[in-house]
Order: structure tokens, then sequence, then C-alpha cells
């Protein structure tokens, strides 16, 4: 008896990534964004969701990618942390998948990148990998600055 | 007879339990009281306990209540000293529940066991967001009408419904801030038994008076001002007021008078506590900031009064000889003022040698939606709280060319004859200006540059000021536009953004945009710390802010370079040794040392400093001075890897806040500053060995 779990999938650059769908609040397209002087460049921004006032994560910056091309615009991924509830910006967003924990594995022990830490492992697809993040390192970026 | 209640109830938390007769006894004592307001209060008062507890009159389960009531820690005195105190205290009683605060106000004509309720704090929270909303809302739709005018037809009925919204919206905002709002007099009524138990350990004669008790402040702000209000009382009682016999050879009653005063004006409470004691003697305070070093003597001769007042404000600052368990200890006052600068209120004081010390403090009503200025700078707006703001200056690019002038590079305005440093606000948050003139890091460029951008280039372009205030002294905060006044709703910002000194967090305007509210303490704490030219000016001006945040530092002085006086943090040395002169080897050209089983490199601090000697001369100096001695400073870098320092002679380890007076010409220089009363250099280690040592770094690294 295998355990399978439901992951929120999205594309950013050439990367397939997924999270637990459990800490997905919502969906939005992109939202008006108020940028933050000072702060790290990770931030992107504070969106209005509803009155209450949420941090954009660039997604991209977040995992040291190169910026996002001003075209298509950003889609909102809302997670909810323990601690408060952030916005993920990220370029596409995919399906709902099961995946079964057998398909699990470590990140391989070649993979270096400052961003180790945020990428749990991958979950072996037929086609692809799926990279599997972890959503609480990902909010948590005060430390890094 | 407060004793004998506080007997009782001492006993009472010890047993845990009480025979009913004792409480009848007491009861009878309390009704002996001549207070026949409190009589009747007292009496519906215990008919309330004993319904609040299911209509059951156990005994027991009212000495519970009673228990209770003494674990709120709310002193006993209250019973004796305000009957409608006690009512209030009783109800409070119940951890999840809060007491609708104008039932304990005992001038109300309805009957009090009908109008109160208890309600869950964390509904009233849930209720205070949603009023919040309903006032961005109506802001939405009050934005929405205007656009609107164009719209004839419907025009008035639009008009008049968001007219009514508005007004509902206030009037809601108003009752639901209400219910949070607890009179001042829930604090005030500890303090009568703390001004005696103080005073008769004193030896002073004391009598408090209290005006506005029934001020309202919001649950949270009361909780705020309890411990910095008990302080000042405390310390007007201590430092204060004079002793009977000093009072009597000044002409004054016997007894002093300590005054606690409450009221509204303009959206704020104001609270005053103010004695008719032996005042503040500027001089002995000036005296005692020279003792410990916190003002130079120029300093104390050109500080205003006003000025002179608020060192009382700064840390470890105290005037007391003695430190007794109620004051002495240097810290109170400057916590009392962090305090309530936390709340967004101010504090300021009053003082007049042999008549008294009036403190006043001035606290908003509520913190959940607070007045502020909307403006614009690099294209975005921000929100300024109004509790900071002192005036507008709008100046057009005629008066800005003659008006705006230059301290050394930093930009000041004459206000009324007085020098307002200015703070370029797309500066300091390292906006992009709208016309890309200018880069972000404004700081550390030439003046001319700066001017350059600073100076609005079409004609019709004007520069607004915003004279705020965040601590003693106002500063211009230049923006692009000046927008509007707008209440707005305080939302916190997220985690990873806390640490952003600059803004105190966000709301959401009419248009459902997110707008950063400015922090503008933290704003003056960047601007005045982290560029050392703007520092220098203020130094200049007015060294008192500056020196407030100085953090002492243990400093190693000493002579080197041609009698140079210099200092080093004490943090970076490892050893001072001294070194017979031929020990001294050479590595190429560069002098070494063995020293603990490691070649160890020297560096002449001549060499590196003075320019214009060759090392040769250097040496020569140097061997006229001492003979065969030589005074060297180990200096630590990173992994076990040493430096040594050669210098003249070592002169004093000094623990004190560097006051930087200046920027030094020389990259080995951080800054010079007045140490010991002398003029004194302090080294930047790392880039003296990064431009002593650029022979042997490889060595070191």
């Amino acid at each position: 008896m295998t355990k399978t779990t439901q992951l929120c999938t999205f594309f950013l650059d050439n990367l397939f990534l997924g999270i637990e769908v459990e800490n997905v609040q919502e969906i939005l397209r992109h939202q008006e964004m108020t940028r933050v002087p000072l702060a790290p460049p990770v931030v992107a921004g504070l969106i209005n969701l509803r009155g209450q006032i949420v941090t954009a994560i660039d997604l991209r910056r977040r995992l040291e990618l190169k910026p996002r091309a001003y075209d298509p615009l950003p889609i909102n991924i809302i997670v909810r942390t323990p601690d408060e509830t952030v916005s993920l910006l990220v370029d596409e967003i995919g399906d709902v998948l099961d995946v079964s924990d057998d398909d699990f594995e470590r990140p391989p022990d070649t993979y270096r990148g400052g961003v180790r830490e945020l990428i749990q492992g991958s979950y072996k697809l037929p086609n692809r990998l799926l990279l599997f993040l972890d959503v609480d390192k990902v909010v948590d970026f005060t430390v890094m600055d | 007879m407060i004793d004998a209640i506080r007997d009782h109830f001492e006993s009472l938390e010890t047993t845990g339990e009480e025979s009913s007769r004792d409480r009848t006894a007491l009861f009878n004592q309390l009704n002996a009281l001549p207070v026949e307001n409190g009589e009747r209060i007292k009496d519906e008062e215990s008919q309330s306990k004993t319904e609040s507890v299911g209509g059951h009159s156990y005994p027991d389960l009212s000495v519970l209540c009673q228990d209770l009531n003494e674990k709120a820690s709310h002193p006993q005195v209250s019973i004796a000293n305000s009957p409608s105190a006690n009512s209030h205290v009783c109800q409070d009683t119940n951890p999840p529940a809060s007491a609708n605060p104008q039932t304990s106000n005992s001038t109300s004509p309805s009957p009090i066991t009908n109008s109160a309720i208890r309600v869950d704090v964390n509904l009233l929270d849930k209720l205070m967001n949603l009023v919040g909303e309903l006032v961005l809302c109506r802001n939405q739709i009050l934005e929405f009408a205007n656009q609107q005018a164009v719209n004839a037809e419907h025009d008035d009925a639009f008009k008049s419904a968001s007219g009514r919204l508005n007004l509902v919206t206030s009037e809601l905002q108003e009752g639901v801030m209400k219910t949070r709002m607890q009179p001042i007099r829930t604090i005030w009524s500890k303090f009568p038994r703390v001004v005696r138990d103080l005073a008769v350990s004193l030896n002073k004669q004391v009598q408090l008076e209290m005006e506005g008790e029934e001020t309202e402040l919001d649950k949270t702000l009361i909780e705020a001002i309890a411990n910095p209000l008990t302080h000042l009382v405390r310390n007007c009682l201590d430092h204060g007021l004079d002793t009977p016999d000093m009072r009597i050879a000044a002409g004054k009653s016997q007894v002093g008078r300590l005054l606690l005063r409450a009221y509204h004006e303009s959206g704020h409470v104001n609270i005053e506590v103010s004695d008719d004691g032996k005042g503040i003697d500027l001089e002995n305070l000036k005296q005692k900031a020279l003792q410990q070093g916190i003002i130079t003597p120029t300093q104390a001769l050109h500080m205003t009064e006003q000025e002179a007042l608020h060192l009382i404000f700064l840390p470890s600052f105290s005037t007391s000889e003695t430190v007794t368990n109620i004051s002495g200890r240097g810290v109170g006052m400057d916590v009392v003022r962090a305090n309530i600068e936390r709340i967004s209120g101010t504090i300021d004081v009053e003082s007049r040698l042999g008549q008294g010390t009036s403190f006043k403090l001035k606290i908003p009503l509520t913190l959940a939606i607070i007045p502020t200025l909307i403006i614009t700078s690099g294209g975005d707006r921000y929100a300024i709280p109004q509790v900071n703001l002192l005036e507008l200056v709008r100046l057009d690019r005629e008066q800005a060319e003659q008006r705006i002038e230059w301290f050394h590079g930093t930009p000041v305005y004459r206000l009324r004859g007085n020098l307002l440093p200015l703070v370029y606000l797309n500066q300091v948050l390292q906006l992009e200006n709208n016309t890309g003139v200018q880069e972000s890091s404004g700081i550390g460029k030439t003046s001319n540059a700066k001017k350059q951008s600073l100076i609005p280039e079409q004609e019709d372009e004007t520069i607004n000021i915003v004279v705020v205030q965040a601590t003693e002294k106002p500063f211009g905060l230049v923006v692009d536009v000046i927008n509007d006044t707008q209440e707005i709703v305080v939302k916190p910002l997220g985690k990873p953004l806390k640490s952003l000194a600059c803004f105190a967090g966000a709301t959401i305007m009419g248009d459902g945009k997110v707008v950063l509210i400015l922090d503008v303490q933290g704003l003056a704490q960047k601007t005045l710390i982290t560029s050392p030219e703007k520092e220098k000016a203020l130094v200049n001006e007015d060294s008192q802010s500056v020196n407030s945040t100085a953090i002492p530092q243990q400093l190693l002085v000493f002579h080197a370079a041609n009698q140079r006086r210099l200092a080093i943090p004490l943090s970076k040395v490892s050893r001072l040794e001294e070194f017979p002169r031929d020990r001294i080897e050479y590595l190429g050209d560069q002098e070494v040392i063995q020293y603990r089983q490691h070649i160890m490199p020297l560096i002449h601090l001549s060499a590196v400093l003075s320019n214009g000697y060759s090392e040769f001369q250097v040496r020569d100096r140097q061997s006229e001075i001492s003979e065969d001695k030589q005074p060297v400073i180990v200096v630590s870098l990173q992994g076990d890897k040493q430096v040594g320092l050669v210098v003249d002679q070592v002169l004093d380890i000094v623990e004190q806040g560097i006051n930087i007076k200046g920027v030094s010409p020389q990259k080995a220089i951080l800054c010079s500053a007045v140490i010991q009363g002398k003029v004194t250099e302090i080294i930047d280690v790392h880039a003296l060995i990064e431009q002593g040592l650029s022979v042997v770094k490889p060595m070191l690294v």
C-alpha cells in the first residue's frame, strides 16, 4: 500500500514544480502590486487580497532563475503557511496531480545551487521530473538576507 | 480597615476557602463606609455577582469570585477609594470575557444589572476588523461617487446614498471602537495605594489628585501605558517631590501635591503627571551628563532649556547619586519614552526649578484606524501618520533655489530662522526618480550631482516639504506630490518585511491599491545615522539626537605616526606586546617578527598614514623615540592569522560611544571622534591591512 500525495503543479522557466495542495489557498490571475522599497529583491510587492495584505514572492528570484520576461504576466498562487499567507509568483499553472511516494527521490548528490534546501526532492513522472518544493522554507527568507 | 480587607484576601488566597460569616462581617464593615453611592453599588454588585454564577447564592461561589478578584491583581485599596472601580474589577475577573466599561461608570443612571454583557474579546476584534473593511468600502464608494459627478441624473440619489453610508459607517466605527474603550480609571485606581506606600517609605507627604478619570482609551492602549504611567508616578514621588522640611523651607505647604490629569484633545488623549516639587535643575542635569560623557562642554553651553530637559530620556542617564530600590539605575525614562512611542504617542516634560515638574503624554485614541497624509514619491503613494506631522511647506522653483541651502553637501531649509535638515524620500527609499536622472544611491555623491537632480527641471515644478517630527528634532521630508489626508486602517506587514524599519504597516486605499505607511521614526533613524554627511550636519547643529544612539564601545587609544592620536576597537586587538628591536626580521621588503611559531607581518602605521614619509625616515624617527623596545598591537584576523601594528606608545583603554565628528580623508581612518576630550582618529582595521600589507597579503590569506 503506497501513500499518494496531491500536488499542485506549476511551471517556472523550464522547471516543473509542485507543492502540496493543502498549502494552496487559491490561485489568482495577475494582481496589481505595490513595490516595497528597500525590501529584499525576492519580494515582488504587496497585493490586496480582499482586504488582506499579502506579500508576493518572486519565485524566479527565490530559486535563482533568470528574471521573468514581461509577457505573460505571472500568476499568483496564494499559499498558507502556519505563520502567514503569501503569494508565489509563477509563470504558468499546471494540474493537480496524484503522485506516489514510491516515485519520490531525494535530490541527487551532485545537485548543488544555493537553493538546494528549498527543493525536497523529485517525483519521477513517466515523461519528466516533478520537483517538490518546501513551501515553509521558500517563504522563510529573512534568514537569507 | 484597608489592611483588614487585605488580610482577609490574603487568607482567602492561602486557604482558598472561608466561612460565610467572615464575609458578612466584612460586608458590614464595608457598608459602614460613609460613601452613600458606594453602598448601593456594592449591594447591587453582590447581587450581580451571585447572579453571574447562575442564580445560586452559594457563599463559596461568591467567595471564589472575590478570590478571582484578588488574583486579577487589582489592589484592594480601590474598594475603599472608589466603589465603582471595584464593581468594574469584579466584572473583569473572568479571563475570556471583557466587561463593558460603560457600566462601571457609577454616574450612569441605568440599572447596572441590565446594562452589562460579557463579550468575547476575540469577537470584538473580529467586529473591529469588519468595521475596518467597511471603512475601506466606504472610501471606495465615496471615490466612485466623486468620479460619477458627470452623470447628473442618478447623481443626487447616489450621492445621498453614499452620504448615508458614510454616516452609518462612521457611527458604527465609533460604536464598535467604544466597546474596546476603557476609562483610564482602570489603571489609576491602583495609584492611591502605590503613592501612599511610596510616600511612607520616602518620608514624604503627598496628596494625590486625579482629574478626568472617566477619559476613555482603547483597551490595548490602556494596557500599554499602565507601566510607563506607574513609572512616571514613582519618579515624580522620588525625584520630583521634596521632603516636608524642604517644602516648608521653600515656603510651600508641607503636603506635596501629585496631579494626574487626563482629557481628550483633537483625537488624542492627553495625560499629565505633574508635581509641585523641586523641579529639575538644568545645570545639575548638564553637569551629570558631562560627567557621564553623554555631552561635550560646548554642547552643554549651547543647549536650549528643552534640549537639556530631554537629557532625562537618554538611556543609562541618571541624576541620582545612589541607587535605591525605587530609582537611580538610569533605566526608566528611556524605556518610558520607548513604550509611549511604540504606541505612536509622544512624551514631553516641562519643569520649573522650585515649582514642579510636569510630564505630558499624548496618546492616540486607538491604534486600528489612524489619520494620515497621503503623499507621492517616485511614482508611488505612501501614508504618513498625522501624529508625526508638523506642517507642510511648498516652494516654487525660485524659492527653492534661494531657500534650500547646502550644509557641506547636505540640503537644509531655513524654516523661520532654524535650519531644517531635508531628507529626500525618493533617495532614502532608493526609488528611481520619474525623470530617471538620478541613480538609486544618493549617498556619497558630490553635492553638485545631488543639486542637479534635486532642483526641479521644469519652471512650474514645486518642491513639497513635509515637516515631520519623530523624536525631539524635526526634519523635512521632500516628496513629489502631497495628495490628501485620509483615515486609514493599519494592516501589519508580512513576517519577511517586518524588519524594514521604514514602514509601519500597509493599508488599502479607496481604489483598492496597497499603500505603505511610513514609520517616521524608523526613517529618521535610517537617514540620520547611515549617511555620514547628514550625520555630521546634525551633530554640529544638535548633537543630542545622535548622541543618544551612539553605542558605547571599548577603544584602545594609542600614539602612532608622528604622535597622532589614534584608536582601534578593542575587540579587534588580541594582545599588546613589546618586542626587542633586533627581533624584527625581513621578508622581502616586509618587516616581520617571529611570534608564537608564526611569522607575523608588521605594519608601520606611520608608513600607511603619513603619505609623505618614506619608510626609512619613519624608521629613523622611531628609533629615536625608543631605543630597543618596540610596542606592537597584535591584531587578529580571521582564522589564527595575526598582524602587528607598530605604534609609538599605547595610551589607554576607554569605553564610550563614538560621536563621529568628521569623515577622514584617509582611507585607513574610519572617522574621527572626540575621546577623552581630544580629537582621536579611529582606524578602519580592514582598510589599513588592505593598504599596508599589499605585499604580504597572500601570506595572510
